[in-house]
Order: C-alpha cells, then sequence, then structure tokens
C-alpha cells in the first residue's frame, strides 16, 4: 500500500504574494487520513465485492447513493444549514479523498459522487436563490435525490458557447427546447432535477446569451432518451436529454440571467481537480493490482517481478502514483485555499489543468501497463484491470480534454492567444 | 441506560500475522483495527441509547495502538472510551484479561448493561464475556443474535444448530453479541469530527488497584509453547483426461471418502 507522506508543514498565516515560498506547501493531516480509511472500508465492502456484477449488467447502484449520503460523503462541501458538513476550511480535499477512494475500487461509483456534488450539488449552492437551496440541497446531500447538469450537446462540446438549445420566456414560464448528450445522473430513479444551459437571448455585443435553468424530472417535455453503450463506466448513469416544449416556471432559472456561461466557467476548476483525483484513484489502483501480480504470478519457474522489463514498468508506475497525487492534491489545497481569501483564481486554474493533465494520461498509462503485465489475462473481464482499461479512456476527455487542459496551461503561462 | 461495551484492538485478518519471541501476538508492529466482532456490539449499544436515553462507554485493554479501536467506536458514536494500557499487561490471557476489564469496569461506574463480541477474531477463546460477568456478579445472555431491553430486563436469543433459546435477565447484564445481530454503520464525516472531541481515558493498573503480578505471560494460565505457520497451500492433482475422466473423478472422491 503506498501513501504519500506530505510532511510539510502548512503555511496558514496569510503571506505577501512576493513573500511566498516558491515551493506551496501543503500537508494531508490524520483527520484526512481518518477519514480516508472509512471511505476506503466502505468501498471495499459495499462496491469490491459486487462492482464486476454492476459492470456487466450496467447496473447503477442507486442504493449506494442514501448510503453515502448518511456517510455524509455529499455534504462535505455544503454548509450545515442545509444538511451538510458546515467545514469551514478544507472542505475540497476532504471531498476529493472521497472521490479518490472510491476511484480506486471503481470509477463508476466515483464520478457518480463527484458529478453529484460538483455537478448536480454545486450550481445550487453557489448560484441558487435560498428557496432554492431549500427546495433542493438537503435531499441531494442526504442522498435521497441526485441532480444532474446539462451543458454538452450533440453539437457543443468544448466550445461551450454554441448552445444551442433555447428557452424563451413569456408569461412568467421558461419554454426549453433543445438536446443535451452525456449527461451524468440524469436518469437515475432518484434524479430530481437537471440543470440546463440554453440560450435565452442575445447581447448586446452580438454573442448569445446563455443562462441555467432547473428542470425537474418528469416535467412534461423533458425526456431521458436511453442509456448511452459506453466504454467504460458502466455502472455510472449516462444519458442525453432531449427538450420539446418543455415549460417550467420563471423562478426556475438558476443564478444570473445571461451568466449561465460564467457561472459555468467557474465551476470548471473544481471538476477538474476532482476528475484528477479520480484518476489517482485509478493509478493507484493498478499499482496495488501489479505490484500484487508481480509477486505471485510465475513465468519460467519465477515470479515475474524478477523481470526489469517487469519491475521498470511497476517503478514508473509508482513515480505516476506518487506525482498525480501530489499535484491533485496541491491544486485542492489551493482551491481550499482560494475559499479562505488566500489564493487566486489564476492559481488554481492553472493547478487543476495540470493536475488534470497529468493524473488522467497517467491513469491510461497505468492501466496500459497493468493490463500488459497482466498478460492474457489483462484482457479477461474476471480481472479488474480490464475495466479499469475500459475506464480509464473517459478522464482524458471528461471536464475539458487533455488538449483543453494544454490550452489552459499554455494560457496561464502568458503564451500568445 | 448507561452501557458499556468492551472492545479489542486486533491485527488485521487480512494483513500479515506475527509473533514476538515471548510466542505472544505481535500487536504493535501490525496494522490493527477494531475487531469486527466487536462492531456489532457498538452497534447494539449505539441502537438502545439511541431509542432511548444514555450512554455509551467503549472501554479497551491494549498497548498504545489499540487507542485506534476507541477511536474507530467512538467516530461510530460512542460517548466515552477508556483505555486500561499497561506494559505489564502484555501477554495476558483470557483470566487476567477479564480481571483488568472487570476492574476498569468498576471505575467506570455502574453500567445497565455490558455488552461484548462474540469473541475475539485473534484470540477467539469466547471466554472473556463469562468470565466478566462472574467477577462483576452480573447475569450473563451469551452469544445472542437478537438483543431487546424493556422494563429492567434484557431479552435475547441464542441460536444453537438445533434449537434456539429464548433467554431474559434483570438488568444490570452482560450480553455478548454475534455477527448476526444487526449491521454495524460506517462512521459517518460527521462522527469522525465529532470523536476528536470525545473523552477518552487512560489507565494503568494502578489507577485500577490491579496488581502486576496478577496479569501478563508469567501468571497466564496457559502458555503458547511454540507455533509453525500453516503450509502453503499446494496445487490440486490435475488429471488428463484421456477417454477415463470421469472414472478417475469417481476414484479421486471416493478416496477421500466423499462418496
Amino acid at each position: 500500500m503506498l501513501y504519500v507522506d506530505v510532511n510539510v508543514k502548512c503555511v496558514t498565516t496569510v503571506t505577501p504574494a512576493q513573500k511566498r515560498p516558491i515551493l506551496p506547501m501543503f500537508e494531508l493531516t490524520k483527520d484526512h487520513e481518518d477519514f480516508r480509511h472509512v471511505v476506503r472500508d466502505f468501498a471495499e465492502r459495499e462496491v469490491a465485492p459486487h462492482i464486476a456484477q454492476w459492470d456487466r449488467d450496467h447496473h447503477f447502484p442507486s442504493h449506494l447513493v442514501p448510503q453515502m449520503g448518511e456517510l455524509g460523503f455529499f455534504g462535505l462541501v455544503v454548509p450545515e444549514e442545509y444538511g451538510g458538513a458546515g467545514l469551514d476550511e478544507g472542505a475540497f480535499t476532504y471531498l476529493c479523498l472521497a472521490i479518490e477512494e472510491l476511484g480506486r475500487v471503481d470509477q463508476s461509483v466515483g464520478i457518480t459522487l463527484s458529478a453529484g456534488v460538483g455537478l448536480g450539488i454545486n450550481p445550487i449552492l453557489t448560484y441558487g436563490t435560498e428557496e432554492q437551496k431549500q427546495r433542493f440541497l438537503p435531499d441531494l446531500v442526504s442522498g435521497k435525490t441526485l441532480a444532474g447538469f446539462g451543458l454538452t450537446e450533440p453539437d457543443a462540446g468544448s466550445d461551450a458557447g454554441a448552445t444551442r438549445t433555447k428557452a424563451t420566456l413569456a408569461d412568467g414560464q421558461w419554454t426549453v427546447n433543445g438536446a443535451k448528450a452525456f449527461i451524468t445522473n440524469s436518469g437515475t430513479d432518484r434524479t430530481s432535477v437537471v440543470t440546463v444551459t440554453a440560450k435565452t437571448g442575445e447581447r448586446a455585443d452580438g454573442k448569445p446569451e446563455i443562462s441555467a435553468i432547473m428542470v425537474p424530472s418528469g416535467t412534461d417535455g423533458f425526456t431521458v432518451e436511453p442509456a448511452y453503450h459506453k466504454l467504460g463506466w458502466h455502472a455510472s448513469d449516462t444519458h442525453g436529454l432531449t427538450f420539446s416544449g418543455c415549460v417550467v416556471p420563471q423562478e426556475n432559472l438558476l443564478g444570473e440571467r445571461g451568466a449561465g456561461f460564467k457561472q459555468f466557467l467557474k465551476t470548471l476548476d473544481d471538476g477538474r481537480i476532482a476528475i484528477s483525483a479520480l484518476a489517482v484513484g485509478l493509478a493507484q489502483a493498478c499499482l496495488e493490482q501489479v505490484t500484487e501480480y508481480s509477486k505471485t504470478r510465475t513465468a519460467f519457474g519465477k515470479p515475474i517481478g524478477i523481470n526489469q522489463g517487469v519491475s521498470f514498468q511497476v517503478s514508473d508506475l509508482a513515480v505516476m502514483v506518487e506525482a498525480a497525487r501530489l499535484l491533485t492534491y496541491k491544486a485542492a489545497w489551493l482551491k481550499d485555499e482560494l475559499e479562505s481569501g488566500r489564493r487566486s483564481v489564476a492559481e488554481v486554474k492553472q493547478a487543476a489543468a495540470i493536475a488534470k493533465l497529468y493524473s488522467t494520461e497517467a491513469a491510461v498509462t497505468g492501466t496500459r501497463i497493468a493490463t500488459q503485465i497482466f498478460g492474457g489475462n489483462g484482457f479477461m473481464e474476471e480481472y479488474p484491470v480490464a475495466r479499469f482499461y475500459r475506464d480509464a479512456k473517459i478522464l482524458e476527455i471528461g471536464e475539458g480534454t487533455s488538449e483543453v487542459q494544454r490550452m489552459v496551461i499554455a494560457r496561464g503561462l502568458g503564451l500568445p492567444q | 441506560m448507561n452501557i458499556v461495551v468492551c472492545v479489542k484492538y486486533v491485527p488485521d485478518a487480512q494483513g500479515d500475522r506475527t509473533f514476538n519471541e515471548d510466542n505472544t501476538t505481535d500487536r504493535a508492529n501490525v496494522d490493527g483495527l477494531l475487531s469486527e466482532l466487536d462492531e456489532y456490539a457498538v452497534e447494539a449499544a449505539l441502537k438502545i441509547v439511541e431509542a432511548g436515553e444514555g450512554e455509551v462507554t467503549v472501554v479497551t485493554v491494549g498497548p498504545e495502538q489499540a487507542a485506534d479501536a476507541l477511536k474507530k467506536a467512538l467516530q461510530m458514536g460512542a460517548d466515552k472510551a477508556v483505555h486500561v494500557s499497561d506494559e505489564a499487561i502484555h501477554g495476558s490471557d483470557a483470566v487476567a484479561t477479564s480481571l483488568v476489564l472487570a476492574e476498569a469496569v468498576k471505575k467506570i461506574g455502574s453500567p445497565d448493561l455490558v455488552l461484548t463480541g462474540l469473541s475475539s477474531t485473534d484470540g477467539t477463546m469466547s471466554v472473556v464475556p463469562a468470565m466478566l460477568a462472574e467477577r462483576l456478579g452480573l447475569p450473563q445472555v451469551t452469544q445472542v443474535s437478537t438483543l431487546e431491553v424493556a422494563d429492567g430486563t434484557v431479552k435475547g436469543r441464542r441460536d444453537g444448530d438445533a434449537v434456539s433459546e429464548s433467554l431474559e435477565a434483570s438488568l444490570p447484564a452482560l450480553v455478548s453479541v454475534t455477527d448476526q445481530i444487526n449491521e454495524p454503520r460506517y462512521p459517518s464525516f460527521k462522527g469522525i469530527m465529532a470523536a476528536k472531541k470525545k473523552p477518552v481515558e487512560t489507565w494503568s493498573l494502578a489507577d485500577l488497584g490491579v496488581d502486576a503480578g496478577q496479569v501478563g505471560l508469567d501468571a497466564a494460565w496457559t502458555k503458547v509453547e511454540s507455533f509453525a505457520q500453516r503450509p502453503p497451500r499446494e496445487q490440486g492433482e490435475i488429471v488428463t483426461d484421456e477417454g477415463d475422466g470421469g472414472t478417475k473423478l469417481a476414484e479421486f472422491l471416493a478416496a477421500q471418502k466423499f462418496v
């Protein structure tokens, strides 16, 4: 078992930018490790024994959602008044730990939590009116319900500004028309609402005005399409959504009219760090699997790990896991520091893109190493590394592709745009 | 209703088990945890208190690391913890352990109910609950799979191979529970945070008025003479089917007296 021991003391005082140490410093505390233990225990007892079956059956394990709610996973970043943990500091780091540990056992369960919080809860928490928060958050935090966020469209992915879904306001009601693609947690038996971005008009500069509108499940004209046939993430719920003449009250507008795109961009950095944590969990799982296999699998009368062709690959993977974890928790720490007003948005954005890019590529590489070392067995679904291999690829795509991360990093470096 | 739950810190069954030079289980240098069988006792206590009122105190006897077992119980929801730790206790047998536990329970106060698990997952003797009940002069209701507390009595069902017995005792009493009684909860995030503020007292033998000569390896009635690792499992016999596979299989089963 490999843990990063980040024994560097956290600088908690407000330091002027110019006096900041060159190396940002952070640590995972005993509290973090206590929490990690609980999540790991939960994942190994409640998820691991069943996941192969769920994966095979494309079954969304809905019953885990209230269990995770009860343990407080969905409320880590939420104030107490809506049922959350009400943490003053460090909330996001706890969330990343939970995502990593779930992701170590299964990526689908990890993304269910990550999307449930990042895309379901966060937009409502950040931009919702008091009434909207009271209406939706307590059930989302307890895991009674789930919420989705619909941004991507069949013809609008990384260029989210090309949104074609439209919402028109008349007589105090929004009428939504259009389609959304690849929306996580949007069609489960406990999905209560999906927030969608839609064009609500044109700005003075001629660009489309994008707003976010909450569409409760079951609204007439809101159709959840059949689940996708995905390469991986089989136990995660993903659907296309169509809206035709779908009418919701005016007060279902989330946040400011015309701010839909801006609001969304603000949640992107969190999402990237969360996916990075998910990738760390996957790479860690690969490392554990190949380490054990290299010791126990024999070829030519010896454990295969005695061959440098194998052991060097395992060593490389160990380095990747360590580096990915450090980048991820540094980004998470910066995000928590940002919440406390000690860091800038630009720092978080850069760290999030760097962590997401590195960790997800490390995870893909890690699953390739793992399946290779497992040989023929790695191609068999009897071994979890086959599922890991299928689950990894999406990490380089969702929440901004690797290419988009490189664009963000280049922009952060001040390269000509 | 005040409940004391006796718990044990045991080596993780999934990890490597090692022994000390004196043939006692190495508890200090291995990954340990709250004995899974004791989680059921903690859960049972929490359920009783949550349904009414009162306080759950967990107590353990063990080395410094045993505090982790108490922490887990506190994270699950127990109110306070007592850790009896003393070098002299090292190597104690069940008789001595029950003596130390009994004195600890007396010092905690007079609980209405003392709960324990079915047995420890490392020693697996199952005798401490009965010994403890005798030392405390309490009625003992052991190895029950149901538990009901009402009107000054405790009722439970003990499932045997052939019969199930319904038992009843007046409170205060000692009850040991099986792994069939409930589904122990996982600590919630709030539970983890709350546990940090809960009181944990550490007592030595002197605090309990127990003479060091009554406990430890030298006072043990039984002693582990030697131990040996179980030999690794050997590869099974592979039969090549040359048209007589069925016969060979039947012969094998007959030789093992399976058929």
